[in-house]
């Protein structure tokens, strides 16, 4: 499957179910693709725009082969922090379908705005999956160029990078950059309890009232660290987007068709110069907000098996057995994959070097200055003063 | 050690310290797979499974349930290859968890047991945290423990000295390189000949603010020929943007020359209005419509003022002076002023303001557009200083160095549009100033002298003035003195001064 684009082409012949009004159990969830792995034709949305996807079979195996891969190389991330290799890790096991589907929406011109959570957006955009596991070995500050992939650095303080999402975005449309079909979007990760900081309401506000190409992509997994939904909101967060002059829709975060549909679309909107527009990807967050967490604090069992019924990487295969899009061969073939993948991302990153005590004086202006120089020649010396130091 | 590897308990949640084994999962002579959980450990934030580090045997496992371990203690030895035979230390596992082995020196110096924690459950917000901290939401502030660190070679001025030596630029070698560090702010421009001499000239000497640095490198500006306007001298983003402009914008005259070349397909080219042109045009409207321009002229035959200076170049004091026609209109002007001082002064709507000092202001045509530069209190300045200001006013001008405290609080201006060859003009006054005076080219005409026709040095002036504050009366009497003074200098000073 070509990397960036699944949705376009022939649509697949296999899956031909009925059309729906609203989606199954929730009139105000988009979903395509039900927990069952049944297929969802077309679902109307609340503002009356009808929802679909026209995948070919290579790439409703793409979109399945990116879940799989991007969760396991996220378990491989949680598993070098239990061993000491990593000082911290945000893992986003659950949230898998609602990055992959988002971020496989994006055209390679759009620009994303990503939490620290957004790994699996980062495997999309084509960035190596061990940048943010140097962030989070404290050997690097990320390591990739936002230009060159057209995503942001992980921003950590809650909610701040809608703000820079929103200025990005208004200066796309100064430059004229919108307004044709490839013209440039922008999208802006947040979760359900940044939506309570006042960066996220300002972002809305200002995105409203200049008409910005902003996607505002609100994964809510129902939790902010252990503060749950009915504590940051009394209506549907979509909802608010009206408030603030721009529609709002709920997909259903765990079915990566309808995540991708639905980001797809307003992606377009914004680029086409219609402005922004909210969605909120309504999901779970499998395992602890970081692994500094302990949910079990906070959080009930049994509402954690609710949503493990609601797997999205099981209802994505459960479609393609259905269907008879993929087979055993192929599972077992994305499973090996996904092992080598993480065993390799091991191995990297305990391979990763240290980084040399000086170098943090290195990047802080592009040409240097006067001062760093001589705070850099004052650690040195600093450094050298040490007994058996090799410096 | 290659083969048997030691697993230390990790940090398992940003600056723990310690951790309690809740339970082993796995036991000793047990085959392990990569990342299988192996142990379950409870911390002050959470009980969490730790996943094998490598794949083998267990070897040992150090610490039995219940046990409190620190952070970098080791807990478990899994054997990586486990079917390479047997081992060759003497340290047989005995085949159970709580049958303990003896880890390396250092796991063992590491046990202890939970430091007493008080009524609050440990961990929770507020609570008592390891080694008396209090937990906090993330993380659990600072460390209180000493921190482990190599010791300090002894010898540490030597050291500094023997590198400062080394390396010249280094600063006040003296100084022990712990104590240099939190050394007070430093203030690079009086510190840097501190080092070495040769520091100053240096690229990185020159004061900048990151942004203003970045914009220079947009502009194509090098900061190193600028002269700072700024606090100790630093460059300002005006004095970037000044620079740039005078490198890009053409003077008026070239600007014709270049845009030939720049036409579009309509035959027609858009010069964004940005700039000197741009505040221009601001100042220029503001003033031609708020206050009412009147404009006279008067043609003044200069020919004994154009001799007077001539006697001036050759006298000895001011033989390596520059002097021009300039210099005596302005001394004109100045002295005209004294006798008229409401010329002088500036309308502020329900006032009128008369100032005793005169800022002359002096039109100057340079690379980056028109730019009105003043001579700070010239009425009190001797001939030769009001000569060497003009000087100098007109190469900082030519530089583009001219400072924007240069350009303001003008209260008279003088227009020396006689350089481009014509006789006179209708200015436009600066805004703020009540009287502007242009003086045209000085040329050989048919002139009636002494009932004669003769060939004179005649220059046309055309003084412009705000009739807000100014009548025609005044005006002429204005232009009148400073004809006169041209007409005939040593008359005139010897009579008004």
């Amino acid at each position: 499957m070509a990397k960036g684009d699944p949705g376009s082409t022939t649509r697949s012949r296999r899956a031909a179910p009925r059309s729906r009004k609203g989606a199954v159990g929730d009139p105000e969830l988009v979903q395509l693709l039900t927990p069952d792995g049944e297929r969802v034709d077309s679902v109307t949305g609340p503002d009356g725009t009808v929802y679909r996807v026209d995948f070919t079979d290579e790439e409703y195996r793409g979109l399945y082969r990116d879940l799989v891969l991007v969760r396991k190389l996220d378990a491989e991330a949680t598993a070098l922090q239990r061993q000491g290799e990593l000082g911290i890790w945000a893992s986003l096991l659950g949230q898998e379908a609602a990055q992959v589907g988002s971020g496989r929406a994006l055209r390679p011109q759009d620009m994303a705005f990503p939490t620290y959570r957004e790994h699996g957006v980062l495997y999309c955009r084509g960035i190596d999956p061990i940048m943010p596991l140097g962030l989070f070995r404290g050997v690097d500050q990320g390591g990739w160029d936002p230009n060159e992939f057209k995503f942001n650095m992980y921003t950590i303080v809650i909610g701040a990078q809608t703000l820079h999402a929103t200025g990005y975005a208004m200066g796309v449309a100064m430059d004229g950059r919108t307004g044709t079909d490839d013209g440039e979007a922008v999208i802006a990760y947040f979760g359900d309890g940044a939506s309570s900081q006042g960066d996220v309401n300002e972002a809305f506000v200002w995105a409203g009232v200049f008409n910005a190409p902003l996607v505002f992509f609100c994964q809510n997994n129902q939790y902010a660290i252990s503060e749950p939904l009915e504590r940051q909101t009394r209506i549907p967060l979509y909802q608010r987007a009206a408030g603030f002059g721009f529609p709002g829709v709920r997909v259903d975060g765990n079915d990566v068709l309808a995540s991708y549909a639905v980001t797809r679309h307003a992606l377009d909107n914004a680029r086409h110069g219609q402005g922004p527009s909210l969605i909120e990807a309504y999901t779970y967050r499998m395992g602890a907000h970081t692994t500094s967490d302990d949910p079990t604090r906070y959080r009930i069992a049994s509402e954690v098996e609710a949503w493990q019924a609601k797997d999205p990487i099981a209802r994505m295969k459960a479609f393609l057995e259905k269907q008879k899009i993929a087979d055993a061969d192929f599972f077992a073939e994305v499973d090996e994959q996904a092992k080598r993948e993480s065993v390799h991302l091991r191995e990297r990153v305990l391979a990763m070097p240290d980084p040399e005590p000086t170098s943090l004086f290195d990047h802080v202006y592009p040409h240097g200055s006067p001062l760093l120089d001589q705070q850099r020649e004052q650690f040195s010396r600093y450094l050298e003063s040490f007994e058996g130091s090799a410096h | 050690m290659s083969r048997i590897k030691e697993f230390n308990l990790p940090d398992l949640g940003e600056g723990l310290t310690e951790g309690e084994i809740l339970s082993w999962l796995v036991k000793v002579g047990d085959i392990v797979e990569l990342n299988q959980p192996i142990v379950e450990v409870e911390t002050a934030k959470a009980a969490v499974e730790i996943p094998a580090k490598w794949a083998g045997r267990v070897q040992a496992i150090f610490h039995p349930e219940g046990t409190t371990v620190e952070v970098g203690t080791p807990i478990i030895a899994i054997d990586t290859d486990p079917d390479a035979g047997p081992i060759e230390t003497p340290e047989a596992p005995s085949g159970a968890a709580g049958d303990l082995p003896t880890p390396s020196a250092a796991s063992l110096a590491a046990v202890e047991v939970a430091p007493a924690e008080g009524m609050v459950e440990p961990g929770l917000i507020g609570g008592p945290a390891p080694g008396g901290r209090t937990a906090v939401l993330v993380g659990y502030g600072p460390r209180t423990t000493a921190a482990k660190r190599r010791p300090r070679k002894g010898v540490v001025p030597a050291q500094t000295a023997t590198a400062a030596a080394a390396a010249p630029a280094q600063p006040a070698p003296t100084q022990p390189a712990a104590t240099a560090a939190p050394a007070a702010p430093v203030v690079p421009a009086p510190a840097a000949p501190a080092g070495s001499n040769g520091h100053t000239a240096t690229a990185g000497t020159v004061l900048a603010k990151p942004p203003v640095r970045k914009l220079a490198k947009d502009l194509g500006v090098d900061l190193r020929t600028l002269t700072g306007s700024g606090p100790l001298g630093s460059i300002t983003r005006e004095d970037v943007q000044r620079a740039a402009t005078a490198a890009t914008e053409p003077a008026p005259a070239t600007a014709t020359v270049t845009a030939a070349a720049s036409f579009g397909a309509d035959r027609e080219q858009r010069v964004p209005v940005k700039g000197v042109r741009k505040l221009t045009a601001e100042n220029m409207s503001r003033s031609a419509f708020t206050a009412p321009h009147v404009t006279e002229f008067l043609t003044v035959d200069v020919t004994r003022a154009m001799k007077a200076l001539d006697r001036l170049r050759k006298r000895r004091e001011w033989r390596d002076v520059r002097i021009s026609p300039l210099l005596l209109v302005a001394k004109a002007v100045l002295l005209a002023v004294k006798r008229h001082p409401m010329i002088n002064s500036t309308w502020a709507g329900d006032e009128i303001v008369v100032k005793e000092y005169v800022n002359l202001g002096i039109a100057a045509a340079t690379e980056r557009g028109l730019i009105v530069p003043n001579i700070k209190d010239a009425g009190r300045l001797s001939l030769r200083e009001l000569a060497d200001a003009l000087t100098d006013l007109v190469q900082t001008a030519k530089a583009g160095r001219t400072s924007p405290a240069d350009m303001s609080g003008g209260t008279l201006t003088i227009t020396n549009v006689g350089v481009f060859g014509v006789d006179t003009g209708t200015p436009i006054l600066p805004p703020g100033e009540s009287a502007i005076l242009a003086f045209g080219a000085i040329r050989e005409m048919p002139w009636v002298h002494k009932g004669k026709v003769r060939p004179r040095q005649v220059t046309t002036l055309g003084l412009s003035f705000d009739h807000r504050i100014i009548d025609g009366e005044l005006g002429s009497k204005f232009l009148r003195d400073v004809g006169d003074f041209l007409a005939d200098p040593e008359a005139a000073l010897l009579a008004w001064t």
